[in-house]
Formats: structure tokens, sequence, C-alpha cells
């Protein structure tokens, strides 16, 4: 066709307004769509993700739950058998364990015992991650004990573009989706300069977001800034982390933002190592067992020959989340930038 | 002067029969046929507590329907139903245990002596509820007129094992007989069961749910979690707690029912809670009736102790005699379910012993012909089981690059 495609309204929103867009759209498309947690009703959540949902689509759709993460996800399993889409809300991703058994032992494996039997399409949100003084029990990042487990779906987005898509996918999608929000992004990228005042979304390119329906895929990543010199890869608050480091270092740097961690997009991340021949990988989470050292096998396995430099990762230390010592936990621009600087004189 | 403190004493319940020893089933405290009171359908949680810490009980010692509760007592119909399904899940029980010895399959769990309760709920239900069964539900199944030919071979794992060979033996799914997955993780169906039950009313619906769970895996905090939500959301639910007594070698008391009722906890979460002879058909018929009325009118979830007796052990895996006395269940006071059954359905004059042999002979006959059909598809012991490339299927929707690839290495 020759007609001119009609570009999509975008509006700028904050990766809190993107989320509830998506929440939105879906309540409205979607009847079998419910969403409910631990005051995401008629208050509208901690972080106002779901604010205004209660009230314009009523108690039977938007509801509060007790504080029994276990019951939220064991009764949103049994909404899911009945042929709901259920919504639901861990209020911090540090509060996932009391659910733990219900996401892995019978969320993630129902689909498979039951050969196709019965299956749990949910979509479990959970801000996650630190830089706003949450101490050890609101700073989590457990990514990888999901990633761990077959038959779920991990997914991080780092910005409100993507957030909202993402969002809108994980619930059309069949399988369950744990979906992690670095509650750092919720308002502004955040770049680690924690002393610096905070940029918000509306002077971001990505917090100019399509106010309608648009899905992005769940198992792939996007490169969101291209360079010849350094892979890096990673997802969440790092991306701007990563980006600022490299500006810092002087590095031109392909940044891969995961986006999804598992099913993970192999194909972009052997790609960009093949054409740099050096990797980091970052993120906020523990080191030991996390998820970038799944990303180190999986690089060195498939580009090894490629690789100028041992692979480097930077990481949150194998400490509790502290309180007082955030800024020392948190992978900072000069740790990561100092990371990137010795995968050249290493090699 | 000199205080005297004695020192403390830590405590672990015991049963009162242990190896060689005799049960004082005194503990049960049991009450007679027709004494339990019958409540409106409406009655405030709170004001069940007579009935959780009582006994509901309708057939006598001499099978005759006793009290209030006999007025809602199944047709004629219903009762040959539901002795043609008991007796056909004995035996199929007992034949699959022996072809457990003969390694056709690696494992079973029989529901001998608990046969009433599950196909007592079944009949006293509509066929489109939904049932969240624990692993010693197969009367569901059997009631629903599920093919014992599907059953056996997913016992066996065998080519037309409809699970693919991915569960352990009776861990059945069947979803065209609303009979969800078994997980083998205790209790966690309790509360799925109740979110079913939600989903249900969310939508307007008329169907109620049922979840199923025995007296060892109350312990769960999931179970709590399952009453509490129930209560919370007024949800259209039946918990079902089979306390057969014993949770392999753990007695009913190390899960909480020591001096007092498990229906007992149900009153703490502001659920209506009853306590029911489980071996009494007419008992778990109406009793099963009046909760399902009373989730189909929107008064919310009834919890259910149904008092029975695992008469077998735990699992095939299992040796009953290593902690607990021989004759505990030809002692046991509810008796057998089939036999006060009959006994009621000959008192009734709609049953003889003869019609009973027959009933048996033919239910036999069934079975057996169900298993050599089975077989004829292979058991674990032939190894004909479903394509191990299946292996990697219904992991996810669609299936995975990382899945395929670890396929291909496989070689299939």
């Amino acid at each position: 066709m020759s007609m001119a495609q009609e570009k999509p309204r975008t509006r700028p929103m904050t990766m809190i307004q993107a989320l509830r867009s998506a929440m939105d759209i879906m309540l409205e498309r979607d009847d079998n769509v419910v969403v409910f947690g631990q005051d995401v009703g008629y208050f509208g959540g901690v972080f106002r993700c779901t604010e205004g949902l209660q009230a314009k689509y009523g108690h039977s759709r938007v509801f509060d739950s007790p504080i029994s993460e276990s019951g939220i996800v064991a009764t949103a399993i049994g909404m899911g058998a009945y042929g709901l889409r259920p919504v639901v809300e861990i209020q911090f991703a540090d509060y996932f364990y009391p659910a733990a058994d219900q996401i892995f032992s019978e969320a993630a494996r129902i689909r498979y015992r039951s050969a196709g039997g019965y299956t749990a399409p949910l979509t479990i949100r959970m801000p996650c991650g630190g830089g706003i003084f949450g101490g050890q029990t609101h700073s989590q990042s457990p990514e990888a004990l999901f990633t761990h487990v077959t038959g779920l779906r991990t997914v991080m987005p780092s910005n409100p573009i993507d957030a909202k898509g993402l969002l809108i996918s994980a619930i059309e999608n069949d399988d369950p989706v744990i979906f992690l929000e670095p509650k750092r992004l919720y308002n502004g990228p955040f770049d680690g300069h924690h002393d610096q005042p905070v940029v918000p979304w509306s002077k971001h390119p990505l917090g100019n977001v399509p106010e309608g329906y648009y899905t992005v895929p769940l198992d792939s990543a996007a490169v969101y800034r291209e360079g010849r010199e350094l892979t890096v890869l990673t997802y969440g608050t790092m991306v701007y982390v990563a980006e600022v480091a490299a500006l810092d270092a002087g590095i031109e740097a392909d940044i891969i933002d995961l986006r999804s961690l598992w099913p993970l997009d192999l194909e972009t991340i052997l790609n960009s190592v093949r054409k740099t021949g050096r990797c980091v990988v970052v993120h906020e989470a523990t080191r030991t067992s996390g998820f970038g050292a799944e990303l180190c096998a999986l690089v060195q396995e498939h580009c090894f020959y490629y690789l100028e430099a041992p692979i480097a990762r930077v990481t949150g230390w194998d400490t509790p989340y502290p309180h007082s010592h955030e800024w020392a936990y948190f992978p900072s621009p000069k740790r990561v930038a100092e990371a990137f600087k010795r995968v050249f004189q290493e090699a | 002067m000199a205080m005297t403190q004695t020192p403390l004493e830590f405590y672990v319940p015991e049963p009162s029969g242990r190896p060689g020893q005799t049960t004082d089933f005194s503990y049960l405290r049991l009450q007679p046929a027709g004494q339990a009171r019958k409540p409106p359908i409406d009655i405030l949680p709170y004001d069940t507590r007579d009935l959780a810490q009582g006994f509901i009980r309708v057939l006598d010692d001499n099978a005759q329907p006793q009290g209030p509760w006999a007025d809602d007592a199944p047709d004629d119909d219903i009762l040959l139903e539901g002795m043609k399904a008991m007796v056909t899940t004995r035996i199929f029980d007992a034949r699959m245990v022996i072809a457990q010895r003969q390694k056709k399959t690696s494992f079973y769990m029989q529901c001998l002596g608990e046969e009433a309760i599950s196909i007592g709920q079944a009949l006293a239900l509509r066929p489109d509820d939904m049932h969240f069964p624990s692993y010693r539900q197969q009367g569901l199944l059997i009631a629903r007129g599920y093919g014992l030919f599907d059953m056996m071979c997913q016992v066996f794992s065998n080519d037309q094992d409809p699970l693919k060979g991915r569960q352990l033996p009776i861990m059945y799914s069947v979803p065209e007989k609303g009979f969800y997955s078994i997980s083998g993780n205790l209790a966690t169906q309790m509360p799925q069961a109740v979110g079913w039950a939600m989903a249900s009313a969310i939508k307007g619906d008329t169907r109620i749910a049922c979840g199923w769970i025995g007296d060892g895996a109350t312990a769960e905090s999931d179970y709590q979690t399952a009453l509490l939500f129930a209560h919370v959301y007024r949800a259209p639910v039946i918990l079902n707690v089979i306390n057969n007594q014993w949770a392999i070698s753990t007695f009913q008391a190390v899960a909480g029912g020591e001096n007092t009722t498990l229906a007992a906890r149900g009153i703490g979460s502001n659920v209506a809670s009853l306590r029911v002879d489980g071996n009494d058909f007419l008992a778990v018929y109406a009793v099963s009736r009046w909760a399902a009325e009373r989730a189909r009118s929107n008064f919310g979830p009834t919890l259910i102790e149904w008092i029975s007796y695992r008469a077998g052990p735990h699992s095939t895996s299992d040796d009953p005699s290593k902690y607990r006395p021989a004759d505990d269940w030809s002692r046991f006071p509810l008796g057998d379910p089939i036999i006060r059954l009959k006994q009621y359905m000959m008192a009734r004059g709609i049953w003889s012993e003869k019609e009973h042999q027959a009933l048996q002979k033919s239910c036999e006959a069934e079975v057996v012909a169900a298993q050599k059909k089975a077989e004829a598809h292979g058991t674990l012991a032939t190894g004909r089981t479903s394509s191990v490339a299946t292996m990697f299927q219904d992991v996810y929707k669609d299936m995975p690059l990382h899945l395929r690839q670890q396929r291909q290495q496989m070689g299939v």
C-alpha cells in the first residue's frame, strides 16, 4: 500500500503510567483479565501502578488480596485453570519466597505435568532492584531464581515503551511470566549517579509511549546503543549505568538490553560478541550463580574463538543488600567503567 | 526459702496403639447417628462450631438412617451407582497393587476404606463442578465415568498414557472430567481450588469447586491460606479434609488433631465447618449436597472433615506394620463403607447378597478387561512408553530454541 502508515499517537509516560496503560488496555480488551494483589485495588498499589483501575473496571476485576504471596499465586493458578488471565502483583520481589512452591512446582510445571491439559497463563509482576534505600527486604534482584526454573518466562524491562509492550505480551502469553520491574526506573532512567538530580522519563525518548495497544515480543533483546568495541550484556537499571560508564571510559559499546532473560535472544548476543570480540556482563543481583554466570557460559560456548579477552562480570557483591551502604553495593558507573577498561588491558 | 521448680517437659503426641498394642479409638469422640443437627445453608460459620467439634452420622451401627441429615438420602439410582463405583474402585485398587508387585508400574496408592467419600461427593455434585484432588481420590474419576483403561495407561506409563509418562502413577489429570492435575506437592491444590471458585464467582458462573486434602497435609501453610482466601472472598468451594488417621507413619495428632478436631480449625478462619462420618455413604451424600447448595447460593465455603481410616499402606512403598497395630481397621468403629452401604440397601429392599456378588463379578470382569487392553499398550516393565521426544514438549506452549537444541543433543 502506498498510503502512509498512520503514526501511533504517543505521550510521555513514566514506567508506572506505561504499566498501568498496559493493564488498562488488557482489562478493556479481554474480560478474562483480572488484576489483584496487596494494596492494588482501591488504593492502586504502593507504587501506584494500578491506580484508577478498580474504579474503572469494578472490584470483580481489580481487587485487594490478603498479605499472602502463596495465596495470591495459588488462587491465580486456580483462576488460570478456570480460564481467566490473572495479572498479580507481589509488592516487592523480595517477598515472593512464600509463593516459591506455587510458582516453581505448580505454575511452571502444570502444562507439562498435565500434558497440556491445564495451563497457568499468569503474569506475576514484582518490583525489583535497589537504589531507593530499601534495605535488604526491598532491593533484591532474584531473577536467576526464576531463570533456573524451566517453564517460566522471566522478563525485565528497562524503559516505559518496553514495559508497556512487554507487559501486554506477558498478559497475552499462555506461559507463566515473571515480570520484574526495576523500581528505580519507575520515574526516570537512572545511571547510578545517585547524587545528581533525577532525570524524568519525559526527558528520555523511550518515555514517549504509544497510547494504544502494541506488543514487544517476549524473546527478543534490544540493542540499546550500538558500538563496535565492546559488547555489554545487561538489563534493567544497569542499562543506563552501562551507558554512562561507556561514555566515561570513552569506549564504543554495543549495549544489549536483554529485556527477556529467559527464554533468551541468544542470536542478538552472539552477533554482537562476534562483532566486538569483547564482552562484559553487568547486573545488580549478587554474583555467584547469578544470571551473569549463564550469560558468560553461553558466550564462551558459542564465541570462544571470537573473544579477545576473558569475559568480565560486574555485579552486586555477594552480601545481602545493605541499607546505609547501598551505594557501595550498587554496581556504580565507576566500577562498570573499570571493568570495561580491564577487558582491553587484559587482552 | 528455696523455690522448687519442676523441669520443663517436651511433649510429642503419640497414638494410643503401636504394633502389638490395641488402639483406643475413644480419641475419635464419635457420637451416635442422627444426633447432629442440620443447620440452614445460610448459617454463619461461627454458629457451626458444635458441628465442627461434633459428628454427623446418618447410618447407625445397624445401617439404619437416623436424624435430620437422613432427609436428603440419595435415591435408588444414586445408591446403585455409588455402590458400583465403590466396588469398582476397590477392585481397581487391588488389581493395581498386584500390578505394582509384578513391576508393571513403579508405584501405587489405593484408597481402601475411603471409597465412600470421593464417590459420594462426586454423585452429590454436578458433573461440571471442578475438583482439585489429592492422591487418593480415584473414586472421583470412576464415579464420573472416566475410562478405567485410561487410568491404567497412566498407571502403567505406557504408549497410551494421557500424561506421556511425565507423572508418577496415579497422579491423574483429566480436564474433561473436571479433575485437576494431581501435584504430589502437598496442599498446593487447596488454595488453587479456592482460586477456581473465585473465578467462577467473578464470571457469574454456577459451578463450584472442591479441594481435597488429607489430615497430614493440613499442616501445610497452603491449607491455612486456602481457608483464609475462601473466607475472605466467600468463595463457592468445598474444602474436604480426609482424616484417615495416618500420614504415612505420622498419626493425625501430629498434624494438630489431638484433643480437638481438624474441622475446628475452620471456625478460626470463619469457614463453616462440619465433622462427618466418611465411611457413611448417606452422610457423605447429604453433607456434600448441603455444602454445595450453600456454595451455589453465595453463602460461601464449607470445610468438611471426613473421619475415615487408611486401611491400606500409604503407598506400595510403605509398610504400616512397622508403626501401627495390624488389626486397626477391623477394630475401627466406623467400619467398612461398602459393607455399611450394602446393609442399608438390603434393608431398603433394593439389594441382595446375590446381587452384590453379581456386581462384584461384573466389576471384576470390567477391570480385568480394561487391564488386558491397557497392558496391550505396554507397562513400565515392557518399556513401551510414550516417545522420548515428547519429553521436551509442553514445558512452554511453543518449544523455545534451547529445548529444541537439547532435544537434538539427545538425538531424537
